[in-house]
């Protein structure tokens, strides 16, 4: 608690002692003594109350929740209702002040969840560690990073090895390792081993800064709800008043007018009543603070989202438009399969490799890299490329020949079609066909589970678009049971693939588009919703996407948008609940049902229940 | 051109009426108030000069909720 509520508390937990003795005392039969008594408790609770009513009404600002208290209070007081009058400004103190430490604790919650503010860099000088404000760490510096401490700016792993902690950053769990050579980002927290790095970026462009720039201005594009309740309160506030005024007056007047005792008291208690359970706050609180909590929980999970807005629209996702390359697979180039004939797959591979031995080609890389030990390249002899078609080089003694279909065709062998998804190496040595090597994009891990994910948890339509060749495309959507798959795409036809969808969509359903972040951008900023995908590094992807996942997981996606709906969830609770009571209350109100203790309820009651369960949206664990 | 600003208020409704009173002022484009953020960020027309558009935007917000402030 801070100073300012606990000189609240004090002044409640006074009043409210003053209060129950008043009760119990027997002053009935002094009412002058009674008034005096009871003014103690009332100003002690509610003079600020009062004073910001006076000064409202001073500024024009009339109609606000302390001029609502402040007349229903003293009209209850004028009534002789001395009890209810401090009771309800102590209960609203009660409620502003829990309001108050629930915000105040929700903020302090998700500052925490993001704490991967650095406050230091070790940089080398003459020898020595000096501790420097990361601001001040220029591009190309050493900085040290001992175990426990975040790495402040993104750099160059040039010395030691280390665990890393992500989970800052990501909500991943399991810790990265780092090496020389290995490029790591700031906010990770080094776990174990000191780490020499060399930086890369400012403190500034880092990617811990950008993040927290990020999280920290997200929400400033307000929702519907948001903008629905804050013109709701602009209007429903003065509507109230005038209702309570009409309350008060117009049943008393007509029964006069009817000849019948007007019951000006009874009437008057009655739009007292409704003022108390008229106070918006309830509502005025509780939406933004669920949608606060809601982004800080996406965060917490490594799904950042720009503000409270898109968390709405992700909700109502019903068509979503993947990348291919990078997002549903790994974008990098693997052997996946090797089929010999006539020798092992070993062999096979070894002599590939090594036939390949100099080209620098992506193909040659993966193949190397498959084979994985060192190549002795005294013995590869007689290299020759044939562009389009392949390699032909001598090794040890045998001539092999690498490379497509035509490379085989022209040295005379014929060889069948090969239906797979990649890229097809046909071998041949000494003239004689020995298989082929299949090189292709990995499916992700969780790929497949992302997809069925996605239909269940309501998406109508899933899409993947992608520049490959519609072969492999082909392969790829049915084994992950995409609806639609656009092949052979050039950058241009995918904004024109995701406007055509656009069209095809009604009005409330929102398409997304999950790419992750290269060469997409124009699209990102097409759809409803752009996500991209690994924003880690990848400064392209924050600017222009309006939600950024973390993490290469494609389930994630299912994660924003299983958080969206939760978060949707409350918030429509949130205002059906407390509007139904306030309006059941305000009906009980005016037929003279409710008294002014159900009022209470009906305003500091739901008050509180509302903040409640707003600050649920902060828990996303269980969200898959 | 726009800047964020740090705000300090207690109630939500309040920060509404800030939004308000800001972007009635001379000088600015557009303002959103995130309360839960306790930041005021500010668009300012062409050519506004920042500083006395501030002034006068606290001026305003103070006249609406005296329990306010904006730290410039």
């Amino acid at each position: 608690m801070n100073k300012k509520q606990k000189k609240a508390l004090t002044r409640i937990l006074i009043a409210a002692v003053l209060m129950i003795i008043l009760v119990l005392s027997p002053l009935d039969n002094y009412p002058l003594a009674r008034f005096i008594l009871f003014m103690i408790p009332y100003f002690t609770v509610g003079y600020d109350i009062l004073l910001k009513a006076f000064k409202g009404i001073k500024n024009k600002q009339v109609f606000d929740e302390n001029f609502l208290m402040a007349i229903a209070t003293v009209g209850a007081i004028a009534l002789g209702e001395y009890t209810e009058g401090v009771a309800v400004m102590l209960f609203y103190q009660i409620g502003e002040l829990f309001q108050s430490y629930a915000v105040g604790k929700s903020r302090r919650n998700i500052s925490q969840l993001m704490d991967i503010r650095p406050d230091f860099a070790n940089v080398m000088v003459d020898g020595t560690l000096e501790q420097v404000d990361p601001d001040e760490v220029e591009i190309g510096s050493e900085i040290v990073v001992q175990p426990g401490e975040k790495i402040p700016i993104d750099g160059v792993v040039i010395d030691g090895s280390a665990t890393l902690d992500t989970a800052a950053l990501t909500g991943e769990s399991v810790p990265r390792s780092a090496k020389i050579g290995y490029e790591v980002i700031s906010g990770c927290i080094n776990m174990s081993g000191v780490l020499t790095i060399r930086t890369t970026k400012e403190f500034g462009e880092s990617t811990a800064s950008k993040i927290l720039d990020l999280v920290e201005n997200a929400s400033s594009k307000k929702s519907k709800p948001e903008n629905f309740i804050s013109k709701f309160a602009r209007i429903y506030t003065p509507v109230v008043c005038y209702s309570a005024l009409a309350l008060a007056v117009l049943p008393p007047v007509v029964r006069l007018i009817m000849g019948i005792d007007p019951l000006w008291t009874q009437w008057i208690y009655r739009a007292l009543t409704f003022l108390v359970i008229s106070c918006p706050c309830a509502l005025v609180i509780s939406i933004p603070l669920t949608f606060f909590a809601g982004i800080g929980g996406a965060s917490r999970a490594g799904v950042l989202v720009k503000g409270s807005n898109y968390l709405d629209a992700l909700s109502r996702a019903k068509i979503v438009v993947m990348d291919k390359t990078g997002t549903l697979t790994k974008g990098v180039f693997e052997v996946t399969k090797i089929e010999a004939k006539n020798i092992s797959k070993d062999q096979l591979l070894e002599k590939t490799a090594m036939a390949e031995a100099f080209s620098n080609h992506p193909i040659s890389k993966s193949l190397k890299e498959a084979y994985g030990k060192p190549i002795d390249t005294s013995v590869v002899t007689d290299v020759q490329e044939i562009s389009g078609h392949g390699i032909k080089a001598t090794v040890s003694g045998t001539e092999v020949h690498v490379g497509n279909q035509k490379l085989m065709t022209s040295i005379g062998i014929q060889v069948e079609e090969i239906r797979e998804p990649g890229t097809i190496i046909h071998v041949a040595m000494d003239g004689n066909y020995c298989g082929y090597i299949l090189i292709s994009d990995k499916l992700k891990e969780h790929s497949k589970m992302a997809i069925s994910g996605l239909k269940r948890i309501g998406v109508r339509k899933t899409v993947m678009l992608t520049g490959d060749s519609k072969n492999v495309a082909d392969i790829v959507a049915t084994e992950l049971g995409l609806d639609e798959v656009f092949a052979e795409l050039l950058p241009a036809d995918k904004v024109s693939n995701v406007e055509r969808l656009l069209e095809s969509k009604s009005e409330k359903e929102q398409l997304i588009f999950v790419g992750d972040g290269i060469n997409d951008a124009p699209v990102l900023s097409r759809a409803d919703i752009g996500v991209a995908m690994g924003g880690l590094g990848s400064d392209a992807a924050i600017e222009a996407a309006d939600v950024v996942l973390m993490d290469d997981d494609p389930n994630s996606i299912v994660k924003a948008i299983g958080i969206s709906k939760k978060c949707m969830r409350i918030v429509y609770e949130n205002i059906y609940f407390a509007i139904g009571i306030k309006v059941a209350c305000l009906i009980l109100g005016a037929i003279g049902v409710a008294n002014m203790w159900i009022a209470i309820f009906a305003d500091v009651g739901v008050m509180v229940i509302a903040v409640l369960n707003a600050i649920r949206a902060l828990r996303v664990k269980g969200i898959k | 051109m726009k800047k964020t600003y740090k705000i300090e208020v207690d109630c939500a409704n309040c920060a509404n009426k800030m939004e308000e009173a800001a972007k009635k002022t001379a000088g600015v484009a557009d303002a959103v108030v995130n309360f839960m953020a306790l930041k005021m960020s500010v668009e300012f027309e062409e050519g506004a000069d920042a500083k006395a558009v501030m002034a006068e935007v606290l001026k305003n917000c103070k006249k609406v909720e005296d329990d306010c402030e904006i730290f410039l």
